[in-house]
């Protein structure tokens, strides 16, 4: 849920990564598997605040920083989570392609060294491609909690390139991270790095096909490496290759026929291509734990036995569903409890500056329209955007970061992944639909940690049916007025908090349900298989979660809702009071709407509102209000019982409730949604599908719950 | 005597065994390759998920999860 300015910002989308190079401004790439701190790397050396947590592919937007070592400029990029550069995601893509066609002056390969030998993997196949490798051994700290010792200067010796040891949580080994990326991008490397050994039979075909590419231009690119790609028959690399060479390899002459021997004797040898990549990533594996084997020491034997202790717990047959859900209540009740109050007092102090703004405003000889207008319109809906909003989500955000840190989601996804198979999806989009709760723009982002294209789609269209942190308060406010009283306690908050769960529960169910008919219709097909790492906890740093998500998301989200706030209640109020042959703009309008609203619950100013909500559900209770207000008798409201007043006095029974509580869980996702959406999948066709399908279903559901209570006479 | 060898998918919790091969082709062939899952590797079932698919691995260092249709295609034996 990397919910910031820039990821959900204009430039995040991008899938290819190129950067702009200027002057002697030098290129550091930070590669890693997914999940071993590299953002953490990054915020340190670029001051940046690019959002981590405990999950792998977390980090699936690029990004760049800069940092100055020496009077020399470095420009960082962080590239997404890639278990090797055979590149099997878009993900990985975009890490393989940078290295090998960006030309960086320096590839950091972050490590985690709890998990050494998995992550040497990468770090061998990324030393094929380039020889100016610093490899950074990061979470020594986590290391030394399980007594993991890794004989760091031995390691170095044995690669060939500068290794260091870093807990860059806690800023430390950085400063020699810099000097080693320093030493390497000035091309002064400490010993000939280490090149794999391959099997016999693969080392003979590459002796033929080698000494032919060599002579040619194959630019930054070693030729042992090209020739391995060529021989594995990678075609999508290969078109690569050849677009950055700017020529066809596989048909220059002699490499054509050089490959042709090589690929007769590979043959001769019994060795299929398939069995080729299997020795080639063999090797790489086999090498990696002869690695490990000379340099890293278990000093503990149940180093693990904490994390397997937790995983009973949180992911047993016993325990597993009913911890899941009671964290994920005690999430809602520590929002709703905890917002309550301040909720109130922020909107006493801000409605009393509404009457201040109103005299000061008259007393500078403002008219009566313009006072209306900024004061009633402009400043009244953003008071209450700011006092609805603003309590749960700096509650809201910090709890999710701090379980995010922890590791946890993770385990969700293994909860669960088993319903999703049978809605022939990917266990995955648990931890995009974790993300939505954030923002459901993010999460469709997020989205791309999935392989499989077909369950992508999937993920992004379904990702609305779990409502973002723009519709939770609308939910609370609604169940607190009508379901639970204002009466507070414990009982009330508890109530409230059933009532919560029990709505996210019923998107997670439609999330389900639609996924599987999309399985079963447009997007037919089987599940693909699946790898999904587990990561060992990690106890979260609860100031600096604190402190980052209340300013990166809370304020960013807050933000864009009151830029979205202030118009929509200039234009609310301009509608109340343009009159058009005798009826406001507003009634007629609403009146419109009303009709097929009330089929579905709704009246005429909820659907409007729901229409003018588009930018930001953010905004979809003050609207709301706002039409009321202008066309009610009561000019100040403060306090929910008040406002329960108001809308029942418009007409609002629990069915109107329920009904406007499904339709804001159900309906078309924000116009930041659509557009990423579009961004994402490139297609027209799907941001229409993704649009129109939660907004049937929601129409669907409301109307049936409407016509059945109706029919029964229950409201 | 010839090692019984059986699926992945069939060894139980708390047991470890060693890959023989891989059945699988393709896509999920790299990159079980690419956690460490070739021809001598040591994995250990750590625990199956509430539903009893998918369940943990201990791979390298690492703890994978890994669907049933999946395992049932890494070929391993008791080490």
């Amino acid at each position: 849920m990397g919910l910031t300015a820039r990821s959900t910002g204009k430039g995040a989308m991008d899938r290819s990564l190129t950067v702009e190079r200027g002057g002697d401004l030098r290129v550091v790439a930070l590669a890693g598997n997914p999940n071993v701190g590299k953002s953490t790397v990054f915020n340190q050396l670029t001051g940046m605040r690019q959002h981590t947590g405990n999950w792998p592919g977390k980090t699936v937007t690029n990004a760049q920083g800069r940092y100055r070592r020496g009077g020399q400029e470095y420009l960082l990029v962080d590239l997404p989570g890639a278990y090797s550069l055979l590149a099997h995601s878009a993900e990985e893509e975009v890490a393989r392609d940078f290295i090998c066609f960006e030309e960086p002056d320096a590839v950091v390969v972050v490590c985690d060294a709890t998990c050494l030998e998995r992550n040497l993997n990468l770090a061998l196949q990324t030393l094929e491609i380039t020889s100016r490798v610093v490899l950074c051994v990061n979470l020594l700290d986590e290391a030394g909690k399980k007594e993991i010792r890794i004989d760091l200067p031995h390691l170095s010796q044995r690669l060939g390139v500068p290794v260091v040891g870093t807990s860059a949580r806690g800023n430390q080994g950085l400063e020699q991270l810099t000097g080693a990326v320093e030493r390497v991008c000035r091309g002064r490397p400490d010993r000939k790095p280490l090149h794999m050994r391959y099997p016999e039979a693969v080392e003979r075909a590459l002796g033929l096909l080698v000494p032919v590419l060599e002579p040619l231009n194959l630019k930054k690119l070693p030729a042992r490496w090209v020739a391995v790609k060529l021989l594995s028959e990678d075609t999508q690399l290969i078109a690569s290759i050849d677009a950055y060479l700017k020529f066809p390899l596989r048909t220059h002459p002699e490499v054509r026929d050089a490959l042709e021997e090589a690929q007769r004797h590979l043959a001769d040898e019994g060795v299929t291509p398939e069995k080729f990549r299997d020795m080639v990533a063999a090797s790489a594996v086999l090498l990696a734990e002869d690695l490990c084997l000379d340099t890293v020491s278990y000093q503990k034997a149940g180093c693990h036995d904490r994390d397997r202790a937790l995983d009973r717990l949180l992911t047993s047959r016993m325990t597993g569903i009913p911890v899941m859900l009671l964290l994920l209540a005690f999430v809602f009740w520590l929002t709703i409890a905890g917002a309550n109050l301040p909720s109130r007092l922020l909107s006493d102090l801000l409605f009393r500056g509404q009457s201040a703004l109103a005299d000061a405003l008259s007393w500078m000889g403002a008219p009566p329209w313009l006072n209306g207008m900024l004061v009633d319109g402009v400043y009244r809906t953003l008071v209450w955007v700011v006092s609805v909003m603003l309590p749960p989500m700096a509650i809201f955000f910090p709890l999710f970061t701090l379980l995010e840190d922890s590791g946890y989601l993770p385990r969700i996804a293994f909860n669960l992944d088993k319903s999703f198979q049978r809605c022939r999806a990917c266990g995955k989009q648990a931890l995009t639909m974790c993300m939505g709760f954030g923002c459901n723009a993010v999460g469709i982002t997020g989205a791309r940690i999935i392989d499989s294209p077909r369950e992508r789609l999937i993920a992004i269209i379904t990702n609305n049916f779990v409502p973002c942190n723009g519709r939770f308060p609308t939910l609370i406010s609604i169940i607190t007025m009508f379901f639970i009283g204002t009466a507070s306690g414990l009982g009330a908050s508890l109530l409230s908090t059933l009532l919560l769960t029990g709505v996210i529960l019923f998107g997670v169910l439609m999330t389900f349900v639609v996924s599987s008919a999309l399985s079963k219709t447009i997007l037919k097909g089987v599940p693909s298989s699946f790898t999904l790492e587990l990561p060992p906890y990690r106890r979260p740093q609860i100031v600096q979660v604190i402190v980052r998500s209340i300013f990166d998301r809370t304020l960013f989200v807050l933000g864009r809702a009151v830029a979205v706030a202030a118009p929509a209640g200039l234009l609310i109020w301009c509608m109340a009071n343009l009159a058009v042959g005798g009826q406001s703009l507003l009634s007629l309008c609403s009146g419109l709407l009303d009709p097929f609203a009330r089929l579905l619950g709704l009246d005429g100013v909820i659907l409007m509102a729901f229409i003018l909500g588009f930018p930001a559900n953010e905004i979809v209770v003050p609207v709301m209000l706002m039409a009321y207000l202008s066309t009610g008798s009561l000019t100040e409201i403060n306090d929910l019982a008040q406002l329960k007043l108001l809308l029942a006095g418009q007409g609002w029974t629990w069915l109107t409730a329920v009904c406007t509580m499904l339709f804001s869980l159900l309906h078309w996702p924000c116009s930041t949604s659509c557009m990423t959406i579009y961004k994402e999948t490139h297609s027209l066709r799907w941001t229409l599908i993704s649009f129109a399908v939660p907004t049937m279903i929601g129409m669907v559901v409301c109307g049936l719950v409407a016509g059945f209570a109706r029919l029964f006479a229950l409201a | 005597m010839e090692q019984k060898t059986i699926p992945l998918s069939r060894v139980p919790e708390g047991c470890a065994a060693r890959v023989v091969r891989l059945l699988t082709t393709g896509e999920m062939r790299r990159r079980l390759q690419d956690i460490g899952l070739i021809q001598g590797t040591k994995v250990e079932c750590l625990q199956k998920s509430p539903a009893g698919d998918p369940v943990a691995y201990y791979i390298r260092g690492a703890v994978i999860a890994l669907r049933s249709e999946d395992s049932d295609h890494i070929m391993v034996q008791y080490a």
